[in-house]
């Protein structure tokens, strides 16, 4: 689609978009968010700048392609159930830094949140991969 | 296999390790089972079912064990030859070996769920067998019988197997058997024994289900040597006297035994007559020693147990021998054909004498094992609690007839004038004939020395089936005096060799009568057919290959389904008044069932796809009233992202032709079953609303989600922390959804989509 | 509310099932789109309607302040949400290749992997003129 308002909106909407996407993924431990909404968020920013710009473009923007990041994004969600395992507790139990529970840190690392990261990935890897493929698949 | 200068693998000799190991390594508990003691290991298996994989090693299982490893040794060690250069030997070990490993299992088993398991799979590994020629249809066709039949049977077992255990309350045979008589008090008996002796009866072929078993001969002469004479087939007989100290001693058990194990020995001895083929002839008489061993085993007199076991024992040896034998004959002279055979004597010296020798034992003429067996039968016969007469009589008749089959199987391909082989016939291989001379010549001598050779270990087995502490059994001996025994079996000798003189006249009066009976294998074929016609009949009515077809019955069988439990329950609860909801939730109520209304009669995609969108859109707006903002935000993006894709594909798609719900009558049909289903829905929905909520979970999750998971938004804190395995499995189906759209797309073979899509276009443009 | 609720999934279920029964794939994957909706719906409804808290813990506090939404029907109906939206994604890709290659998206035209018992006529079908 060629239209210039569309473009150059879209520019700073998809901008706004990913930045919302990180911010619900990271609060949504402790306020309304996470990572299927945050991801939806994005995925939505993407294809939204594909209708903008092409599927070219977004893929250029991306840099690494839709499918090896939601497997990435699965591969991150195991590792952290896999840490908890590491600690002797059960697959997927949730495994934080001592700092933070011990409230030295106000900085919530935990294996929560990378399961979380994956979840982040995996939609958003997979809804981009179904929309693209279809998107180049010439009419 | 033709050429005999073919040779197997030399490596393939190591699978003769395994039942040689095993044979050793039973010998050596005989002095403890001989002894009266017996054997259990076992490790826990399901523990939480009380199964336990369990082995019990007592006279009984010893007597098997032994005989199925020591035959086996024999038989691995003929079949190396036998099967010498095909090309799948191989595979043909690894069945064999795993036959007699199940077969042990079966023999060794304690628990009734080991034993079942082990039962099927000797079912299984006989299928692969029987089935080895597998470019044959008869053979394949004969293996499924063997198959369905046994199967069938076992299926029956487990049922009863499970029983047994409840009453008995316990899962472990030697439990059981001590729970004897809480077992025959029992209402379930008379079901728990018709379960279990249908398992026995079919695995051991007795009559009615008698026919798979000659039919099974389509397997290569080892197989038919191991399984179908020594072993398997004696699995039946193995486990009526197993539970015979839990479920024999009664009435019913006493009359069934009897009356199938008669009719099974007379008849099958009958059809042995008729056969001119040396292989299905030994089949009937192995039919008919099975049906002896039943009709014994329907008492409880110590003569007619021992008779039991010292038959088992004396039975393979001669059996085994003779099979082995036929397959040698059929090895080097290219036929088993009776009429074709003659003067293999002086060609073949050694698998003669191996002939004459288990002949003789079959026969039942002194100083052969075989005669002790015999004596002993007669003995349990004029003991046995039913009818003495008439179990004497089908003993005496079925006895003759044997000694016929002997005389027929030893004399007729050895004597007599050189037949008209296709091959040049000549001594077989080594391995070919020490196996049978070795069994022929272990029957002679426990015929010699009953005492020093089977005393201890039939004692063993005798207290075992009759559920006795104490080694006994009734005194084996050669000679008895002279008694009505002996005077019966000098009158089967001699009627065996009156047969045998009459046996082309015999033969042809039999296969006469035959001819005119209707035969079970016949019956068996028709149900199959019917079977096949009932699943073609169900198929067709089911599986329509239309696929609004499939949905049709799928809700309409919902809504039946929870109408008919909804009002079978009386709960069926109608709202009473009009429910005080505020103005602007009947807003949005309204929206969405409007916008429903328009997305099913919507002519045009853009129509439909607008309504959806405002569904959606419209429950978000519920999940924010009613405090779910996660939901409705997620709700909201994915709307978003269901247009974008439909857009997607609806470019790509032709537009509506018609609602396709066909004619007037099919308009009328769909909306009956969908306005039929929502109803349903609704008041499964009303009534589940009408009990208190169960908030245990919620209420565990509202109060650990802080303090145990560290997170302030429960819903979140249940996805990646309480309930992260359910998460993690979404997120990898999710991810292979997207893989699998990914590949529909873009893989195609070889890519022929240019032409197609052309045809495609042509054809949507016709719309 | 949960009355009312109650009523409007049978609404919906019952629009689902005409959809679904329509030989057009199209229709078919509407109705798909249509089930997701009322089956949140029914967990949600069955669930308990509680108006508006969010089941947050407040800062400070170790446990929710007073009565908030019953969580864990959220929790299902997310997951639900993310799922259904997966398999719609899967079938209309479906739909739309099974257009490409057999050049109808009428259910009945379908035959390839339950083909006819028996052909009614011998004209030999091919693709373009089976629409």
């Amino acid at each position: 689609m060629d239209s210039l308002i569309l473009k150059t909106g879209t520019r700073l909407l998809t901008a706004l978009m990913l930045v919302f996407s990180i911010f619900l993924l990271f609060r949504g431990h402790n306020e309304p968010g996470g990572g299927f909404i945050g991801s939806l968020v994005a995925t939505t920013a993407f294809c939204l700048y594909a209708i903008a710009f092409g599927v070219t473009e977004v893929r250029k923007a991306l840099v690494i392609d839709p499918k090896i990041l939601s497997i990435v994004g699965l591969a991150l969600s195991l590792l952290a159930g896999l840490m908890a395992i590491v600690q002797g507790d059960m697959f997927l139990t949730g495994v934080w830094s001592p700092a933070y529970v011990d409230g030295s840190s106000a900085l919530p690392l935990s294996s929560v949140l990378v399961f979380d990261v994956g979840v982040y990935l995996v939609v958003m890897g997979a809804v981009l991969t179904v929309v693209f493929a279809i998107e180049e698949d010439k009419l | 296999m033709a050429a005999s200068a073919a040779r197997s693998h030399p490596l393939t000799a190591l699978v003769l390790v395994l039942p040689g190991a095993l044979t050793v390594w039973f010998a050596t508990m005989l002095p403890t089972v001989a002894a009266g003691e017996t054997i259990r290991y076992a490790v826990d298996w399901v523990a939480g079912l009380d199964v336990a994989l369990s082995f019990y090693i007592d006279g009984l299982s010893l007597l098997f064990a032994l005989l199925i490893s020591l035959i086996g040794f024999f038989i691995f060690l003929y079949a190396r030859s036998y099967l010498a250069g095909d090309p799948h030997l191989g595979r043909f070990m690894l069945y064999l070996s795993l036959f007699m490993l199940s077969m042990l299992g079966v023999v060794l088993a304690d628990n009734v769920v080991t034993l079942f398991v082990f039962w099927e799979l000797t079912s299984l590994t006989s299928y692969l067998l029987i089935g080895y020629n597998h470019t044959d249809p008869k053979s394949r066709r004969n293996a499924l019988q063997a198959l369905v039949v046994t199967g069938t049977g076992g299926l029956a077992l487990l049922a009863g197997l499970i029983l047994l255990a409840l009453v008995a309350g316990s899962f472990e045979l030697s439990a059981i058997n001590a729970a004897g008589d809480a077992v025959r008090a029992h209402d379930w008996y008379l079901g728990i024994l018709i379960l279990v002796l249908l398992g026995a009866f079919t695995k051991s072929a007795q009559f009615p289900f008698h026919f798979w078993l000659p039919n099974a001969m389509a397997a290569p002469t080892p197989v038919s040597a191991y399984l179908h004479s020594a072993t398997m087939v004696k699995a039946g007989v193995y486990l009526m006297a197993r539970v015979h100290p839990s479920l024999g001693n009664t009435e019913v058990w006493l009359w069934t035994l009897t009356i199938a194990g008669a009719v099974t020995a007379v008849w099958a001895s009958i059809l042995a007559l008729r056969q001119t083929d040396l292989k299905p002839m030994l089949a009937y008489t192995t039919l008919m020693a099975l049906g002896t061993l039943t009709l014994f085993l329907a008492n409880t007199s110590e003569v007619a147990i021992t008779a039991v076991v010292v038959f088992i024992l004396v039975h393979s040896f001669y059996k085994a021998t003779l099979f082995m034998v036929a397959g040698a004959i059929d090895h080097e002279a290219g036929t088993r054909e009776i009429g074709r055979l003659g003067g293999l004597a002086r060609l073949m010296p050694f698998t003669c004498l191996a002939a004459a020798l288990a002949a003789l034992s079959m026969a039942g003429v002194p100083p052969f094992a075989g005669f002790i067996g015999k004596e002993l039968v007669y003995k349990g016969a004029l003991a046995v609690a039913s009818e003495p007469g008439f179990v004497a009589v089908a003993a005496l008749a079925a006895n003759a007839m044997m000694v016929t089959v002997a005389a027929i199987v030893a004399i007729k391909p050895f004597l007599g004038p050189k037949g008209d082989t296709p091959k040049k016939p000549h001594e077989a291989p080594w391995t070919m004939w020490i196996g049978p001379v070795v069994l022929a010549v272990l029957g002679l001598a426990c015929g010699l020395a009953p005492a020093l050779l089977l005393s201890g270990l039939v004692e063993a087995g005798v207290s075992a089936i009759l559920g006795l502490d104490e080694p006994t059994s009734y005194p084996l001996q050669l000679w008895h005096g002279v008694n009505l025994p002996l005077v019966m079996s000098g009158v089967t000798v001699a009627l065996g060799a009156l047969l045998f003189w009459q046996w082309p006249r015999v033969r042809s009066a039999i296969d006469a009568a035959c001819r005119r009976l209707p035969a079970a294998d016949a019956l068996y074929d028709g149900c199959m057919k019917r079977l096949v016609d009932l699943a073609e009949w169900q198929t067709a009515l089911l599986q329509t290959g239309s696929q609004r077809h499939y949905v049709l019955v799928v809700f309409a069988t919902l809504a039946a389904g929870l109408g008919v439990t909804l009002i079978v329950r009386d709960a069926v609860v109608l709202p009473t008044a009009m429910p005080q909801v505020a103005f602007y939730k009947w807003a949005v109520v309204g929206l969405i069932i409007a916008a429903t209304l328009v997305t099913v009669f919507a002519r045009s995609r853009l129509t439909a796809i607008c309504a959806l969108g405002v569904i959606g859109t419209s429950v978000a707006l519920l999940f924010v009233m009613y405090g779910a903002p996660d939901v409705a935000m997620t709700q909201l993006m994915v709307e978003i992202l269901i247009v974008i894709i439909v857009a997607l594909v609806m470019l790509r798609l032709p537009a509506f032709r018609d609602d396709g719900h066909g004619d007037r009558t099919g308009h009328i049909r769909d909306a009956v079953v969908a306005i039929g289903t929502g109803i349903a829905i609704s008041l499964t929905l009303l009534a589940v609303l009408q009990y208190p909520l169960d908030r245990r979970l919620t209420d565990y999750f509202e109060a650990n989600s802080y303090p145990e998971a560290l997170g302030r938004n429960i819903v979140n804190v249940i996805l990646v922390d309480f309930r992260a395995i359910d998460t993690f499995g979404e997120i990898a189906v999710v991810a292979i959804a997207g893989l699998a759209c990914f590949a529909l797309i873009k893989l195609r073979p070889g890519r022929r989509s240019a032409a197609v899509e052309k045809e495609a276009a042509a054809s949507g443009g016709d719309d | 509310m949960e009355t009312v609720l109650a009523v409007t999934v049978g609404v919906l279920v019952a629009a689902t099932v005409y959809l679904m029964l329509s030989r057009n794939l199209v229709k078919f994957v509407f109705g798909l789109m249509l089930l997701s909706n009322a089956a949140n719906l029914t967990i949600f409804s069955a669930g308990g309607l509680i108006r508006g808290e969010p089941p947050l813990v407040p800062e400070g506090s170790y446990v929710p302040d007073g009565v908030v939404a019953n969580a864990l029907p959220q929790a299902l109906i997310l997951t639900a949400i993310v799922i259904s939206f997966g398999l719609l994604a899967f079938a209309l890709v479906l739909a739309y290749r099974a257009y490409q290659e057999l050049g109808t998206v009428d259910t009945d035209e379908m035959r390839i992997a339950e083909p006819r018992p028996e052909p009614r006529t011998p004209a030999p079908a091919g693709k373009g003129t089976a629409a």
